[in-house]
């Protein structure tokens, strides 16, 4: 299984490209839309771009079962796994 | 031994001769969309790029718009309509199931009796279009043809729902595509993937109209009828967020096939002209497309929100009156849209 905290720092580098967001406050806990202000379309953009960085794939279905990072970052360890 | 049958005379090559729109007049900003969905004029413009839509008034219709661009692309083209042999109309919003707009077209311009019909492809319909109309003419079995996108989206919108309702404006584009000593429309690329047939679609058949209507006649109970919630008269929907993965990251690829297919790249072009989707889909595909900065990209939207089928020339016809040094140049267009359908092609700008 891929290392949660590398995901999560891979997964941070791709949310600051998109919202200008500094990386530290990409944590696990924290909601994407909620605290992140994060839109339906800049979470797509964010889908895609961790699809190709992890080789893995994150179904349009499951996109809305991703509420937070660490919903995302488990997806992702669990789908490389 | 039967008769042998004579062969069809063919052309090498075909090109877009001249290029016409028309605007409804009427201009819907996002102040009055908010007095219909909780929202703002900042939100919208930052989600979709769109600051006004064009729509067009009860007693103007599809066929009204699609003329009045017809007309100023035949004047464009410098071609008279006894000149035009077949006319193709692409839209989603001619309120008849048959007849055709395109025949009404033909015998109002005065195009008779030229091949007549619809296309039914969405926001790829302008593209399944010139993809047409360019076969017809090298096949020779239109000499001139005239393709119109057209759409009166105000009619088939619910304009409390968040969706898509809200993006949606009406208009018309019109061009003249005939033959050609140099290849002025590339081969098209054109597909679907109906596995996504919901993705973008009216959210009730008529038959479910009809049915309540029945019903209602039969019981002498109009409740249902005039049950807003009911929402009997069919209108759009869309999944945003599987459409626009599919529209940037899936079309991105179409429109690399396109060019390959022409034997050009990016850096040839002059123009970039997407479906007028989403200001952002319009940006990530740029993007992903890796546009070099002398590349126009159409970004009509922001004035005239999302046509359908008529987008792609409402834009590439703003492009031109603003930038006339790009007439001879090559503009990539690509439209995507319901189906999910799409189709693209490089065009020489008349």
């Amino acid at each position: 299984m891929a290392d949660k905290n590398e995901i999560l720092a891979g997964l941070a580098e791709i949310v600051e490209e998109e919202t200008g967001l500094e990386t530290e406050e990409i944590q696990l806990d924290k909601s994407f839309t909620e605290d992140l202000d994060i839109d339906s379309i800049s979470m797509m953009t964010i889908v895609v771009n961790a699809e190709e960085k992890f080789d893995v794939k994150i179904p349009d279905e499951e996109v809305k079962n991703l509420t937070t990072v660490g919903d995302a970052v488990d997806y992702i360890a669990n789908a490389a796994g | 031994m039967t008769a042998p049958l004579k062969p069809t005379t063919t052309v090498q090559a075909t090109s877009v001769l001249g290029l016409g729109v028309y605007r409804p007049s009427t201009v819907v900003d996002n102040e009055q969309i908010c007095q219909w969905i909780d929202s703002s004029d900042e939100w919208i413009r930052q989600r979709t790029g769109i600051v006004t839509r064009r729509r067009a008034p009860a007693d103007v219709s599809v066929v009204d718009m699609a003329e009045g661009a017809a007309l100023d692309a035949l004047r464009d083209a410098d071609t008279s309509a006894e000149e035009i042999e077949a006319v193709l109309i692409s839209t989603v919003t001619h309120p008849y199931q048959t007849p055709s707009a395109a025949a009404d077209l033909a015998h109002r311009i005065g195009a008779t009796p030229a091949a007549a019909y619809d296309i039914s492809a969405a926001c790829a319909g302008y593209c399944y279009g010139i993809g047409q109309a360019d076969a017809l003419v090298r096949a020779g079995h239109a000499k001139k043809v005239l393709v119109v996108g057209v759409e009166k989206l105000s009619d088939v919108i619910d304009n409390h729902e968040r969706s898509i309702s809200f993006l949606l404006g009406d208009g018309a584009g019109a061009v003249v595509v005939g033959p050609s000593e140099e290849p002025g429309i590339s081969a098209s690329i054109l597909g679907s993937n109906g596995e996504k047939w919901g993705a973008v679609s009216m959210d009730s058949s008529l038959l479910r109209l009809r049915d309540a209507l029945s019903e209602a006649q039969t019981t002498g109970d109009a409740s249902r009828l005039l049950d807003p919630e009911e929402r009997l008269w069919p209108t759009l929907r869309q999944d945003g967020q599987t459409v626009f993965r599919w529209a940037v990251w899936e079309m991105a690829k179409v429109a690399k096939q396109a060019l390959e297919k022409a034997g050009i790249s990016t850096t040839d072009l002059a123009a970039f002209v997407p479906h007028q989707a989403n200001i952002r889909i319009i940006e990530e595909l740029a993007k992903q497309l890796k546009l070099p900065e002398h590349v126009l990209i159409g970004r009509d939207i922001v004035d005239a929100g999302n046509t359908s089928a008529a987008s792609i020339p409402l834009a590439l016809h703003r492009l031109r009156a603003e930038n006339p040094e790009i007439s001879g140049g090559l503009a990539l267009q690509i439209g995507f849209g319901a189906g999910l359908v799409y189709g693209a092609q490089i065009i020489r700008i008349p």
